[in-house]
């Protein structure tokens, strides 16, 4: 007998919680729980008195899945709203990436030139190394780091994504 | 710039959420201890009257000044209605211990072990519809608490857990009987509370009680350091409850009701598949149903949690559904053209293979968990709401919108021909020294208690299948069993706890040899307290449920299902100060079950019946309707992988 496995799309939960002691394992216990993907999750603290925190969670999955794992969110006592971003909705998702790059000679040049390209700002630099910062969508940012390796990457640090609705 | 906010606000005891002050919002209801069971009778100073305390409660809160947190919990128990409390002590909670002490109007039950307070929480729960409380020490008193909050949590019973914790200061040193008891239950409990101030501790406990009865009830657990049961602090009672987030839909959206009463109306084999929502949602919702019913003509089904909600005793009744339902009703939902799911959640034992479930229906569910709806199987028609309010809804549709139902006698028709299989039939020997076949046990249980409306409460196995399918119930509540979790060892504990909330009605466990192991050590707490609790074993000197698997399933190598060196349960009735019968053949049955029932005090029976018999009709494990397996003759003996990966 072989385990089976279904065919997932890519979608964007903004989930506004309560900023209280565990929420953070309270969501992430449900998705292991229930077997759901996590691709990236980001939280921070949002409302001026603290109370609020946005958690922005990147997850995998078939649309009844997507559903579920929406509705399940839903129910949990901390939780204020649940929104699908990518659900019918224009928005705009964005992430930071710290990346650094070791080296001398044409590599370095060269790692200067596309952190121009991909407007890659310098943070550190010495004289084998730079940290470059990074903002953009995901695919982007995967597509910078994927050219550093080319140029003597020695470490990456991502933010995962954050995301919001367009307009009003 | 991105932080882990579980650092951000360390402590939810002090998140700046500050209820307001009460002001003349407590209502006290009587709570006084019910004598006949022999509750501890504890004379001493400083007896604070529940009643008295808050009657005026604005006034009464300023006059009453600081207090313990021990003594914050106690009178928020009581203006909370709390009548009874299921625990055990231990270091971490003697605060709230010598608090009851000075409380006698909470009569505190002293069980044998955590994990029966937590299941006589849900008897007292599921019998009165009241949550249920439990009072446990920290480490291993919140670990034995566990199995019984997933129990509660799976089958929707509210329960309030307060368990004791170290000092705050020793929080996360592996104090001794330190356990991160939050962490344990945050995925086994509807919400939990760790309290770290204890002016909190009003505010929590009111919100707890307010959590595990609203929406989908549920098991809340409230962790307390033991100096917060010392320290002082002020009694503070919400006013409004302070989780905003948690707003559950209990109105239904009325367009939907109508499309609903709608589609019944149009129906030509339509079915009522109920569950233990209906029976959550209070009596006025079983009320509800039986006049739909009638309305329409269509004939009901229930889950195992549901069964009660409707009568067994009408003839629209097709039985329970599911692995080890009726041939009519399983039947009855492959055939239908619709299916009206009320509080019922569409449970692999219910559907059995997803794909060929019900394939030509069309399916209303109303549930008070949106989440339960389309999560194993999609619907058309979503109904978010109480099911009251769901049923009395489509009735009212119907009323105004002059509906009436399509003929349904072809479909009754047919349903008389599945009924005709007589699945439930089984073969008895009616010689006097015949050996009892399970069912004929039930059976007369059954005619003997009927008249007296009996709570039956059951262990897990084959008994509790054969106890939901001979055993009729004409009224909501009066059926207590695990379904979700299916723990053994819930069925005595549960007993326990209804009859302390029924003193004076019969309340009979149907146990199994092995189940009734397991918690077997509350026979010390029904002497204590004098329960008149009948628990009736159906011996079969197997763990007949694995038993049965292991015959369809591995070619019956009986792998560890025989269950040996059984004590002699006469003898340990008389050890515990019990009345103990044997029963050995048919000729004794029907006698030794009156001479239980007319016994004063708590009984155990030891009823031995084939040993070899086997739970049917039966849908394995992955298979459809009506696939279903009737008798022993088509058991095959074996299954593929596939098969026999599920549960
Ligand atoms: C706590 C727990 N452990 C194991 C099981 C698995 N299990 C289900 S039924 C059963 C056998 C029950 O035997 P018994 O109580 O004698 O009932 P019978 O099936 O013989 O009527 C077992 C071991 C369970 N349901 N709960
Ligand atoms: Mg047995």
């Amino acid at each position: 007998m072989k385990i089976k496995t279904s065919s997932a799309e890519r979608h964007v939960l903004a989930v506004t919680v309560d900023n209280e002691a565990g929420i953070l394992s309270k969501i992430t216990g449900l998705f292991s729980a229930r077997g759901y993907n996590i691709e990236s999750l980001t939280v921070a603290d949002i409302s001026a008195d603290h109370a609020l925190s946005r958690i922005t969670i990147v997850t995998l999955g078939p649309p009844s899945v997507i559903d579920q794992i929406i509705a399940q969110l839903d129910r949990l006592v901390p939780v204020h709203s649940v929104v699908d971003l990518t659900d019918n909705m224009h928005h705009v998702e964005r992430e930071i990436a710290l990346i650094k790059v070791a080296g001398t000679g044409d590599k370095r040049i060269e790692a200067l030139r596309l952190a121009d390209v991909f407007r890659a700002k310098v943070v550190d630099t010495t004289l084998s190394s730079f940290v470059f910062e990074i903002t953009g969508a995901s695919e982007k940012v995967d597509r910078f780091i994927a050219l550093m390796r080319e140029c003597g990457l020695i470490d990456v640090a991502r933010t995962g994504v954050v995301a919001m609705a367009r307009g009003n | 710039m991105v932080t882990s906010f579980a650092h951000a606000q360390a402590h939810p005891a002090t998140a700046a959420r500050a209820p307001k002050h009460i002001l003349g919002t407590a209502i006290v209801r009587a709570a006084l201890c019910d004598d006949t069971l022999g509750t501890l009778a504890i004379e001493g100073g400083g007896v604070i009257s529940g009643a008295s305390a808050a009657a005026g409660a604005g006034a009464v809160d300023a006059a009453r000044g600081e207090m313990s947190g021990a003594e914050i919990i106690l009178q928020a128990l009581l203006d909370l209605g709390v009548d009874t409390i299921f625990g055990y002590p231990g270091g971490a909670v003697l605060p709230i211990y010598d608090a009851l002490f000075n409380h006698p109007q909470i009569r505190h039950v002293l069980v044998r072990h955590e994990q029966a307070a937590t299941h006589a929480a849900e008897g007292y729960a599921r019998s009165t519809g009241k949550p249920g409380v439990v009072l446990v020490t920290s480490g291993p008193g919140a670990t034995n608490a566990v199995t019984g909050i997933t129990d509660a949590l799976m089958d929707s019973i509210p329960m309030i857990v307060l368990s004791g914790q170290v000092a705050t200061h020793l929080i996360g040193t592996d104090a001794f009987q330190e356990c991160d008891t939050i962490g344990i239950t945050r995925h086994c409990t509807k919400h939990n509370f760790l309290v770290l101030d204890p002016s909190r501790l009003g505010p929590v406990v009111h919100e707890a009680f307010h959590i595990a009865t609203h929406g989908r009830p549920g098991p809340v657990l409230i962790d307390i350091p033991k100096d917060v049961q010392v320290a002082t602090g002020e009694y503070i009672v919400p006013e409004t409850i302070a989780h905003q987030s948690y707003r559950p839909q209990v109105t239904p959206d009325a367009d939907a009701l109508v499309t609903a009463a709608q589609m019944i109306a149009s129906a030509r084999q339509p079915i009522f598949y109920t569950g233990g929502g209906v029976i959550n949602a209070g009596s006025a919702a079983s009320a509800a149903l039986r006049h739909l019913v009638e309305l329409t003509g269509a004939p009901v089904t229930s889950t195992l949690m549901g069964l009660g909600a409707f009568p067994a005793s009408d003839d629209k009744w097709l039985g329970m559904l599911g692995m080890h339902g009726t041939y009519e009703a399983n039947y009855a939902m492959n055939r239908a053209d619709l299916i009206i799911a009320v509080g019922a959640r569409f449970d692999d034992r219910v559907t059995g293979r997803l794909d060929a479930f019900a394939p030509d229906a069309k399916k209303i569910h109303i549930d008070i968990d949106r989440s339960s709806i389309n999560k194993s199987v999609p619907v058309d028609l979503a109904i978010v709401g109480d099911a009251t309010a769901a049923l009395t809804g489509i009735i009212a549709a119907w009323e105004a919108e002059g509906l009436h139902a399509q003929p349904l006698d072809e479909w009754w028709r047919r349903i008389e021909g599945w009924r005709s299989v007589q699945c439930l039939d089984f073969v008895q020997d009616d010689a006097a020294d015949a050996e009892i076949m399970p069912q004929t046990a039930i059976r007369s249980l059954y005619a003997a208690t009927r008249g007296r409306n009996p709570i039956i409460t059951t262990e897990v196995g084959q008994h509790q299948m054969w106890a939901a399918q001979h055993f009729g119930f004409d009224d909501p509540n009066r059926w207590l069993t695990s379904g979700g979790l299916g723990t053994m060892g819930y069925g005595f504990p549960a007993a326990v706890g209804a009859q302390f909330a029924h003193p004076d009605d019969l309340v009979i466990c149907i146990a199994g040899e092995a189940s009734v192991q397991m918690n077997i050590q509350e026979m010390a707490t029904a002497a204590q307290y004098r329960l008149p609790v009948k628990l009736f074993i159906l011996n079969n000197e197997w763990m007949g449920m694995v038993r049965q698997w292991q015959e369809l399933t591995y070619e019956s190598r009986y792998s560890n299902s025989y269950s040996s060196s059984l004590p002699d349960f006469v003898k340990l009735a008389d050890a515990y100060g019990w009345t103990g019968i044997r029963i050995d053949a048919l000729g004794e049955l029907d006698a030794a079950v009156q001479r239980m029932i007319e016994t004063p005090g708590p009984v155990i029976v030891d009823c031995r019946v084939v040993k070899a018999a086997n739970c049917f009709p039966m849908i394995p494990s992955g298979a459809s309707h009506v696939d279903m397996i009737l008798g022993s003759s088509d058991v095959s003996g074996t299954m593929d992988d596939e098969a026999k990966a599920l549960v």
